[in-house]
């Protein structure tokens, strides 16, 4: 067996970016060079000038390193150490490679039949591992070894089977979850068999596991290479491994330590490289790492602000609660840079309900999360604009001061309450957490509290329900306990992010009237993001529309519903369909919207617009007031006051 | 003539006992459901989660087997033995997931998951595939360079098109859309909506529409069947059907949706929950939110029963259809 066939891993998609990536990680890089040049030794060493590696010269023996001819010496029967350590390394890492391969082979075949077949099948193969994973595993390879009798090829037998549950187990928990999803389900329904299933459509998304799997078990494969033949039950005399030069030397350790220390180190390099290279493969195949993971952000979105805030002056009337005004906040990702939000002003009095109706990328989330800056940085950064929240810049406070506002003055409420509640304590624990970080209250005063925000929000037997766990609790309970929480602190805002579009209608319903009427009754105002004018027209008394990245509408909902005067907002309310209007026609808007990290000049809608003109292609387009406290960013608009 | 056609149609989860002996809680996802859809009609199918209506879905494609009842299709019988009746139903009824993301296989190309059903089930050759490929990209309004894409480069909107695309190539005449439209953004979601209309008039398709969006349903179907707790509740045209819901679940979810331009959301004043499936009451589902509720209604189980708009609702005390006006929603403010 050659070492030819060793796994120097090669991430398939995108190649070159993913060994840019590898490179970038630079422990995985030094691991790859190290391993790279002990393969190219090993690969070379047929070709090298080296002396026989078994031949025997008792008149040389034990001669330490650095004599001339044998630069690291001779073992006690007078080898050549340096040829016995490459040759060596040859075998160690042929087998270490091989019992790696056909531990994956077997392994992922039992992983992928259990999970994908299930039920009986996967419970047969999975208590047999189990079995076989009951045994210490030195001493199973040992018995295999002992049945088989000693020799290298036996050992490697020995090493892949130890090793197979391994690979079956961490196989069968993602094909489990694969096998399940929407497209295996789809590709069975075109007619595919279970077995071009497994292997055409679940195989490739495994594979990932499976690189990943060897590149991390390699290092013990060669180790316990070096273990077995240790013990003298791999490698047979007089053929030289990297464990039975450490086992021939062992005896002579304080009168020769060179014998022994000089495979050790090799077994060293060649394990802490491969374990370097198969950690920064991990990394850049496993797509939660990738996905940022590892990146821990900071507690406040990043604020770079170059360009000076454009102040809204002479804004009549009593001071709002919340402005905010050319607002940009833009991701970086590599030389790309997202423009998620780019230049957004909003005006919010107290107890005022503004809806921000946008479709997905249009920044609408983004804008709500810049206000109190919790845009995760990196990427995330703000770079323009201004926030004042009750008259101060949320921009230039600290990350103590908006601890402070966070649920205290501004409360957020999310989309799904399954991700933003706490899976592991009761729901009334951290409802009472969250009153004992913005209020000095005693622990029975907070949790009397607690069960009168659940009353307040309708949740019955809300004694009982304080012990329940998210997870006990369906989406509508779990979601009036987030109101329960955002509410708890008497906010001055709410913004709530499509905190019903996960909800059932009827739900739904019930969600929008209970936010209603308690953020009426602590006079609240209320940001609310959503994709659905239905929810607006219930909720809101004003309305701001965006599409990529600003807001091209802003005014009170009826009106604008009624009369819209942005092209975008008129296209966009003819695309849904209307409950008890069977006959209204749904016309939908040509093309998508524009990437934001490619905008066009001018109107970014011009190129779906039905009444584009080329001054539309031009210049920046300002939002401009259009009429009594209605705005559109638009050079035609459909409807204006004059 | 009858296109898809259900009798009393049951799938019940778990059930039986464990090897120790004990009883395993038996779940009825679907109960005695039968429903009829015309040749090129719109079956609009609405009802919240766990009504029951995705199991249905699956039954009908064949992903799942019912507990008992019967599926017809074309007016045969469906056998689930061979492997050979499971390709005579895929090339006649076909399936549309809610989320096109996840339909596709993120490591294949759209090229591979249109071939498919070509090469399988239709038996095309190499030559034929690719014309048919070039036909079905068109029907979908997708250009033919984004075969070789793969599932990621596409947008919500796109990977739908696709997958309806990949539900036509098997020439399928029958379609379940299991909330096609439920996961896009509304501007994508009219498009959508629009493709599948001209589809349907354009190839003669019969769709079974599911959604818990009872706007999109009203505008798509033809007939409504509203589905509670595994049951049928109201079946019927939808003009007549959403102008004068029968049963209290309907009229319940028709104001609870909120509506463009309008403000007249009236909630159950108390949160609701669905009755325990592993242990359904034995009158009907309903009554414990209702508030038409009569006495026998937590004994006995309403059967479907037509009114006088031909509407049929599974109530032993429906709304009357007088109720029909005040039911009109008012203009906001």
């Amino acid at each position: 067996m050659d070492a030819v066939s060793t796994p120097t891993v090669r991430p398939k998609p995108g190649g070159r970016s993913g060994l840019r990536l590898l490179v970038r990680n630079r422990l995985a890089a030094f691991g790859l060079v190290l391993l790279a040049v002990l393969l190219l030794v090993a690969l070379l060493t047929p070709l090298l000038p080296l002396p026989d590696p078994d031949a025997t010269a008792p008149a040389d023996r034990l001669l330490p390193p650095g004599t001339p001819g044998h630069w690291l010496g001779t073992d006690h029967l007078g080898r050549d150490l340096l040829s016995r350590l490459l040759w060596g390394s040859r075998v160690s890492i042929a087998v270490g490679v091989s019992a790696t391969l056909v531990a994956a082979f077997f392994g992922s075949l039992i992983g992928l039949v259990a999970g994908y077949a299930g039920g009986r099948v996967d419970n047969l193969l999975m208590r047999s591992i189990d079995l076989v994973m009951a045994f210490p595993y030195i001493l199973l390879a040992l018995t295999i070894v002992a049945v088989l009798g000693p020799g290298l090829l036996n050992a490697l037998y020995a090493i892949a089977v130890v090793n197979i549950p391994f690979f079956a187990r961490n196989i069968r928990g993602v094909t489990l979850g694969l096998a399940r999803r929407e497209f295996v389900a789809a590709a069975r329904l075109s007619g595919a068999r279970p077995a071009t299933l497994l292997f055409g459509e679940i195989l490739p998304s495994v594979w990932p596991t499976i690189v990943v799997t060897m590149s991390t078990t390699l290092g013990w494969m060669i180790l316990e290479t070096a273990g077995l033949s240790f013990l003298g039950l791999g490698a047979q005399p007089p053929q030289a491994d990297l464990g039975s030069m450490l086992g021939e030397g062992r005896k002579l350790l304080f009168t020769a330590p060179h014998v022994s220390i000089i495979p050790g180190v090799m077994i060293f390099l060649l394990v802490i490289s491969v374990n370097l290279l198969g950690d920064g493969v991990r990394d850049y195949l496993d797509p939660r790492l990738k996905a940022g993971a590892l990146t821990a952000p900071v507690a406040a979105t990043a604020v770079q602000r170059d360009r000076p805030a454009d102040r809204a002056d002479g804004s009549e009337g009593p001071d709002p609660l919340l402005s905010v005004a050319g607002l940009q906040t833009e991701f970086h990702q590599g030389d790309r840079i997202h423009r998620a939000v780019g230049g957004v002003d909003l005006v919010l009095h107290p107890g005022e309900r503004l809806g921000l109706v946008g479709e997905s990328g249009s920044g609408k989330s983004v804008t709500a999360l810049s206000l109190l800056r919790l845009v995760p940085t990196p990427p995330g950064i703000i770079v323009g604009g201004e926030i004042r929240f009750a008259g101060r810049d949320t921009l230039g406070l600290s990350a103590r001061e908006l601890r402070q506002l966070r649920g205290g003055r501004v409360s957020y409420i999310f989309q799904d309450p399954l991700s933003t509640l706490h899976p592991l304590f009761p729901v009334g624990d951290q409802l009472v957490e969250a009153l004992h970080t913005h209020q000095d209250l005693s622990s029975g005063k907070a949790r009397q509290r607690a069960v009168e925000l659940l009353e307040k929000v309708q949740i019955p037997g809300a004694q009982q329900r304080m012990r329940a766990y998210p997870h006990e609790l369906s989406g509508g309970m779990r979601q009036r306990v987030c109101i329960a929480m955002a509410l708890a602190n008497r906010p001055d805002l709410v913004v709530a992010d499509e905190p019903t579009t996960a909800l059932d209608v009827t739900v739904q319903a019930q969600i929008l009237e209970l936010l209603r009427s308690l953020a009426a009754e602590q006079n609240s105002a209320v940001l609310f993001i959503t994709h659905d004018f239905g929810v607006v027209s219930e909720l809101c008394d004003r309305v701001a529309v965006m599409y990529a990245g600003r807001i091209v509408e802003q005014g009170p909902t009826e009106e604008v519903l009624s009369a819209p005067a942005h092209p975008y907002t008129a296209k966009l309310i003819e695309c849904v369909p209307v409950l008890g209007e069977s006959d209204r026609k749904v016309e939908a808007i040509p093309g998508l919207p524009p990437a934001v990290d490619e905008l066009p000049a001018g109107c970014h809608f011009a190129d779906r617009c039905p009444f584009a003109e080329d001054q539309c292609r031009r210049g920046e387009l300002a939002l401009e007031n259009i009429g009594r406290d209605r705005a559109a960013r638009c050079r035609k608009p459909l409807w204006s006051e004059a | 003539m009858t296109a898809i056609s259900t009798t009393k149609l049951t799938r019940i989860f778990g059930g039986g006992t464990t090897f120790t002996g004990r009883h395993r809680p038996a779940v009825h996802a679907l109960l005695d459901v039968s429903l009829d859809v015309a040749e090129g009609d719109t079956l609009g199918i609405v009802g919240e989660t766990g009504c029951g209506k995705s199991t249905l879905a699956r039954l009908l494609v064949g992903l799942d087997e019912p507990t008992s009842g019967k599926i017809r299709l074309g007016g045969k019988e469906v056998r689930t033995r061979g492997r050979w009746d499971r390709r005579e139903r895929a090339r006649q009824i076909q399936y549309v997931f809610q989320d096109p993301g996840s339909s596709l296989n993120p490591r294949k190309t759209l090229q591979h998951a249109l071939e498919a059903p070509l090469r399988r089930l239709v038996g095309l050759d190499a030559g034929r595939r690719r014309e048919r490929l070039a036909e079905l990209m068109e029907a979908v309004g997708l250009r033919r360079d984004f075969l070789p894409r793969y599932p990621h480069e596409l947008s919500g909107g796109q990977a739908q098109r696709v997958a309806i695309a990949r539900a036509l190539a098997a020439e399928a005449r029958y379609l379940v859309l299991d909330e096609p439209v439920s996961a896009l953004d509304v501007s994508v979601q009219a498009q959508v909506l629009t493709l599948l209309s001209r589809l349907r008039e354009q190839l003669g398709l019969t769709y079974l529409f599911i959604s818990h969006d009872l706007s999109v349903v009203e505008n798509v179907s033809d007939k409504v069947a509203v589905m509670y707790f595994g049951r049928v509740v109201e079946l019927g045209d939808r003009r007549h059907l959403f102008q004068a819901p029968r049963h209290p679940y309907t009229e319940l979810l028709m104001r609870s949706a909120p509506r463009l331009g309008q403000r007249h959301i009236r909630a159950e004043t108390k949160p609701a929950e669905l009755p325990d499936p592993t242990n359904p009451p034995a009158g009907c589902a309903f009554a414990n939110r209702c508030p038409r509720r009569l006495p026998k209604c937590r004994t006995h189980p309403p059967a479907l029963e037509g009114g006088p708009t031909g509407t049929l609702a599974a109530c032993w005390n429906p709304l009357p259809s007088a109720d029909a006006e005040t039911l009109s929603s008012k203009p906001v403010g």
